[in-house]
């Protein structure tokens, strides 16, 4: 009997162990992309801009050339680089803080000029690196460091789907919002994810897939009920979906 | 025969810039550099560039660290309000040893202060603006072809020593036309080849990182050395600066950019006048040329440090001269027709060699 590999670590990641917290899913998303670039054949010509929070170690993880940007700055960074190689693959993987708070101006100018870009956004509902202070995304009522009572929309404003605002925009060519929360959400998301880098091989413009995760440890979960989280309260109000596909006949 | 263009301080900078071949070009509108992005927006295109109006002053600089992490030639130029916002990324530059090229066609402050021209940012310039404890090279030109000439050096010494580089002129030096002979570009033939540069296309095996961040047990200290051994290399390689008359000089007076131009008209004025009155004229403003101010002052007791603001410069030349030297300081800060004249800088020269002023 000959034994037949049904499942390898894909080599865009390097065979490391991560930092990531138990339950945390960056590390699934991690997979999700690289996955795509093996799917490509395309980590030699990919070059990945990290962000600033959790993720900014991706340059330990994938096996691809990176270049950090400041928080927030990674469209802008990755404008630059996709600008001069403009047969390479150039990806952004942002959070919460870093994409819809201090970045917001970056990635909608990204996306309105239609850079050919693919954005994977990291939405946890809350600034993971910095011990779990209120973001963005952060939900109505969710108690965060800096929202002891419960995010107050009337004060501290109302959560942002940065997915469906994006959607809005002519230079965006693919938006979409996934899960990893199930075995079925993780196969429609890796879907997504190989959707929103076609459109980038292909040169249709600007995609973004935004991902829902946990953080257990700043949200003071145990990982299932994290994971529990996400379809109970999360995706409620977060829907899943595509909110633009555009292909690149009418653009 | 050699070409003689009769054109812009502005524009002597966009073509010395693709003369040494830039091609990348991020910017935001901003009063009194336009002539720039306006040039390169019509040039670019034609090159095969790249030029963007950016949404912001933040993006255009952070666009200009992603092109130079692919290895190539990238600017982005402003004006003080603008090179405030830029600082954040001009430090991640200098952490993730970039180079790259920022213009500040200076205006006055602080805020939003006026477009008048100004030397107000030499601070912000040449002590690292932003955070972290950095320098980067800064060139200050006097005319329109040192505009041109000092555009293309700062983009050989920024790729030399990875570092990010200014041209840090005024309205003055930015809006004025001078002929100009844009000397053909020859890159110098020991420039190192960027091996670090993302590439894109095949080297798996070889991952390449540019980064900033260093958490490891001794790693930031060990690279903030490294950074600071390149900014003394840079200091003894690289320093420029112009003398005129100061064989016999009795005073020695001194200014960059703008304000040198008005202040060498004063000194011939001065001579004319019997006055013994030399120049020495800082080119670069880091690496500041302090060996050269000890060296004239071992002779030349009396130094006048010239302005356009309420001093600033004049804290390096003091921290420079020969510890017996006076160092007197004449300034004025930036606003709408507060440009000293050649007759009122002679003024000042007058009664500094005359003797009976002190401190400044």
């Amino acid at each position: 009997m000959v034994a037949r590999k049904v499942f390898a670590r894909p080599v865009s990641l390097k065979d490391v162990a991560t930092h990531f917290c138990p339950g945390c899913q960056h590390g699934v998303v991690h997979r999700l992309v690289a996955e795509t670039l093996d799917h490509f054949n395309a980590a030699g010509r990919t070059i990945g801009v990290a962000s600033v929070g959790c993720s900014v170690f991706l340059y330990d993880y994938f096996d691809i050339n990176v270049v950090e940007a400041p928080h927030g700055r990674a469209p802008a960074v990755a404008t630059g680089v996709k600008r001069v190689h403009k047969n390479s693959l150039v990806f952004t993987y942002q959070g919460d803080g870093d994409l819809a708070a201090i970045g917001t101006s970056e990635i909608i100018h990204a996306a309105n000029r239609g850079e050919g870009l693919t954005v994977i956004f990291v939405n946890n509902t809350t600034y993971g690196m910095t011990g779990g202070q209120m973001a963005p995304t952060t939900l109505p009522g969710q108690r965060t460091t800096t929202s002891s009572a419960g995010r107050n929309t009337a004060s501290d404003g109302h959560p942002i789907r940065m997915a469906e605002l994006l959607a809005t925009l002519d230079g965006t060519a693919y938006s979409a919002r996934v899960a990893v929360d199930s075995p079925g959400h993780v196969l429609e998301a890796g879907k997504a994810i190989r959707r929103a880098f076609g459109y980038q091989v292909e040169g249709r413009g600007f995609a973004f897939v935004e991902v829902l995760t946990t953080c257990p440890t700043n949200w003071g979960m145990d990982p299932v009920a994290a994971n529990r989280r996400i379809a109970a309260e999360v995706i409620p109000f977060f829907p899943l979906g595509t909110f633009v596909d555009r292909s690149g006949d009418e653009r | 025969m050699t070409e003689r263009l009769f054109v812009k301080g502005n524009e002597a900078v966009a073509m010395g810039a693709l003369a040494a071949g830039c091609r990348y070009y991020f910017g935001y509108p901003i009063t009194p550099q336009n002539d720039i992005p306006e040039y390169m927006s019509r040039e670019l295109p034609m090159l095969g560039g790249e030029f963007i109006q950016a949404e912001s002053e933040i993006a255009s600089i952070n666009m200009v660290l992603g092109a130079s992490a692919c290895g190539a030639r990238a600017m982005t130029s402003s004006s003080s309000p603008g090179i405030s916002l830029k600082q954040e990324g001009i430090s991640y530059m200098a952490g993730s040893e970039l180079p790259g090229l920022i213009v500040n066609i200076c205006r006055s402050g602080p805020g939003l202060g006026g477009i008048d021209a100004s030397q107000g940012d030499y601070f912000q310039a040449v002590k690292g603006g932003g955070h972290g404890g950095y320098r980067i090279f800064v060139a200050a030109p006097h005319s329109v072809q040192e505009m041109y000439d000092l555009t293309v050096l700062a983009f050989d010494i920024s790729d030399r020593y990875r570092l990010p580089a200014m041209i840090l002129a005024d309205s003055v030096i930015g809006q004025m036309k001078e002929a100009l002979v844009p000397h053909p570009y020859v890159p110098p033939a020991d420039l190192p080849s960027k091996e670090w540069a993302l590439s894109g296309k095949g080297d798996r095996g070889r991952q390449k990182v540019v980064k900033s961040l260093y958490l490891g047990d001794g790693e930031l200290e060990a690279h903030n050395w490294r950074l600071h051994e390149k900014y003394r290399l840079l200091g003894e390689k690289e320093t420029r600066w112009e003398e005129n008359g100061l064989e016999d000089a009795e005073l020695l007076v001194t200014a960059f950019g703008s304000t040198a131009r008005i202040a060498a008209t004063a000194i011939q004025l001065a001579r004319e006048q019997g006055l013994r009155v030399g120049l020495l004229r800082p080119v670069t403003l880091f690496p500041f040329p302090g060996a050269a101010f000890l060296k004239a002052t071992q002779r030349t007791k009396k130094v006048l440090c010239i302005e356009l603001n309420t001093g600033q410069m004049v804290d390096d030349v003091r921290l420079s001269v020969a510890r017996d030297a006076a160092v007197s300081f004449y300034g004025r800060p930036p606003g709408a027709g507060s440009l000293p004249t050649p007759e009122e800088l002679l003024l000042q020269i007058r009664r500094h060699c005359e003797g009976g002023v002190h401190g400044g």
